[in-house]
């Protein structure tokens, strides 16, 4: 546990060091966020007063956590094992008595948390400040809301160690990485909220991974699901981490085999 | 009970035999350095070592474990430098570093701190404690390995071309810390190398491999010995002297400029530079003197060609 702190101590300093990076993505964030806010807005008035159980309230709350969470949940991915993979580096992670998953898990918490902090917080307030943005209705709402963001962390985190572990059977997995950014991007409800999708691309997200990487925790911190749909939400994701843990697991075990038998 | 043993190791790549039936073991304390040419099979052997590679055939133990079944436990007793790889985080200055290695292998924080203190001291690091590792020269980031490897003190230290594109200066400084380590600590060597100096300064036993097979196995004296690999002492004069013919113990390469400049090739267990020296100058006035030390590449040279290979 002390190790598990330490190393996500390490990434959030890591990612700490990059304070140009922070405000760069900061910015971004808040200026897609009034774009955002806008398209939605106008559709929502041409609609009605709510599409999918979402009032301008808590579109606004949908459009500015989900850019807060952006940057939080790494929806788009890391390179680094990858590229240890492919330089033969992960051998030095094999050398470690420690699990090369969970010391990754637990960098990417501190990367999460540093970016929550330096580019989430941020943008949130910028929303807050200039919109009328619904709040979580309740303490349960706010902490499952955090509870629900850091399983989303760690949904995004496990999907993208197997995506990234694929490198020890493939010389090149842009084409791999490309297809889950945009397939996740679409399916997480970034662009629009699950909730808005025709029916057959709800089910598809449905049964996919990608909601709980961003649109169940919003759910819940906009105020959208309640009382004990929560529990079924988080349920939902705490399947999906731990599924895409196991996994990772053996694609992990499989890879290390690869590399004991062709030589890193 | 040794702290490396192999037995008939075996390791074939697709058509390819890397280790060939390697057999030996290294006692505790052992400085062994592990020499050969470019693809002989010394990178397949420490993935062996180490649990990183599993062997095609035969019996391997690390510190007593099965490095393929046992990783945690090898890995907990032994360090390894890779001279190309980093075990070190990048963009953190190099005390997280330490910091996160302490925690990774369970130290207490004290201890950590204690170890690390005394690892700094000794490979004077103190100034670039707080600077990122990606900012360090080349010399800094490999007294760092050296520091992150023997961290958590382990039985065995393995390094794999630990002085690879350093500078005199930072080789002489290295190789000074790990005798003084191996001194205090007495703390198990495997040196993998291509240069002859590291072998000399460190190792007291050297094992030659050659297409995976083990070719020599002995001490430095020996295996100069065993090749008739001869150290060069090069003498430049005062005056044109004839050529020394009658130098005892030494033989007459070839002389320069009207016998200003001679060359001559001993044997260690003949003769020594210093009897050389003093037989010449007794007779002729010397202005300066070489020593040429039989070289790594040679001596492995003329292993292989005695083995019919190379």
């Amino acid at each position: 546990m002390k190790t598990f702190v330490l190393l996500a101590r390490a990434g959030f300093r890591r990612h700490s060091t990059y304070r140009l990076a922070l405000l760069a993505g900061m910015t971004t964030n808040c200026v897609f966020g009034f774009i955002r806010a806008a398209v939605l807005l106008a559709a929502l008035a041409s609609a009605g007063t709510s599409i999918g159980g979402y009032d301008a309230p808590t579109t606004i709350a949908f459009v500015w956590w989900g850019q807060a969470l952006l940057g939080t949940v790494n929806l788009w991915g890391f390179a680094e094992v990858k590229e240890r993979v492919r330089t033969g580096d992960i051998a030095v992670d094999f050398l470690r008595p420690v699990d090369p998953q969970i010391t990754y898990l637990a960098g990417d918490l501190g990367r999460a948390w540093i970016n929550l902090l330096g580019r989430g917080v941020p943008a949130l307030l910028v929303g807050a400040l200039l919109f009328d943005m619904a709040w979580p209705p309740s303490a349960a709402s706010w902490a499952s809301g955090a509870v629900s963001v850091v399983l989303a962390v760690v949904v995004a985190f496990a999907g993208n160690f197997i995506i990234n572990l694929l490198a020890f059977w493939l010389v090149e997995i842009r084409g791999i990485t490309l297809l889950w950014m945009i397939t996740g991007g679409l399916l997480c409800g970034l662009y629009l909220p699950v909730p808005w999708f025709p029916d057959w691309l709800r089910t598809i997200a449905n049964w996919s991974p990608f909601p709980s990487m961003l649109q169940n925790p919003i759910d819940i911190l906009a105020g959208r699901v309640v009382g004990a749909d929560i529990a079924s939400t988080v349920g939902v994701q705490v399947f999906w981490a731990v599924a895409l843990l196991v996994l990772g697991q053996f694609v992990l075990r499989a890879g290390r085999r690869r590399l004991e038998v062709q030589g890193g | 009970m040794s702290i490396i043993e192999t037995r008939d190791l075996v390791r074939d790549f697709k058509k390819t035999r890397a280790v060939d039936r390697m057999t030996f073991s290294v006692q505790p304390g052992e400085a062994v350095g592990y020499i050969g040419a470019n693809g002989a099979g010394k990178s397949t052997t420490i993935k062996m070592l180490t649990g990183i590679l599993k062997p095609t055939s035969g019996h391997v133990r690390t510190c007593g474990f099965d490095p393929m079944r046992q990783r945690v436990e090898v890995a907990r007793r032994v360090g390894v430098v890779f001279g190309q790889r980093s075990q070190l985080w990048w963009d953190l200055p190099l005390r997280d570093s330490f910091e996160i290695l302490g925690a990774i292998h369970r130290m207490d924080e004290q201890v950590t701190r204690a170890r690390t203190d005394l690892l700094v001291e000794q490979l004077e690091m103190g100034p670039q404690l707080g600077t990122a590792v990606r900012s360090l020269s080349l010399g800094q980031r490999m007294r760092a390995e050296l520091a992150a490897a023997l961290l958590h003190s382990p039985e065995l230290l393995i390094l794999d071309e630990p002085t690879i594109g350093l500078d005199v200066l930072s080789k002489q400084r290295l190789r000074e810390f790990l005798v003084a380590e191996r001194r205090e600590e007495g703390t198990t060597l495997l040196l993998t190398t291509h240069d002859m100096g590291d072998i000399e300064r460190l190792c007291d036993r050297v094992l030659v491999v050659d297409h995976g097979r083990l070719a020599f196995d002995g001490t430095l004296n020996g295996l100069a010995g065993t090749v008739g690999a001869q150290r060069i002492v090069v003498i430049d004069l005062a005056q044109p002297t004839p050529d020394l013919v009658d130098v005892p113990g030494a033989t007459l390469i070839d002389s320069e400029s009207d016998g200003l400049r001679q060359r001559f090739a001993f044997d260690s267990e003949a003769t020594t530079v210093a009897a050389v020296l003093a037989h010449v100058s007794s007779r002729h006035e010397v202005r300066d003197l070489t020593v040429k030390e039989p070289d790594i590449e040679d001596v492995v040279r003329r292993i292989y060609a005695a083995s019919g290979r190379g």
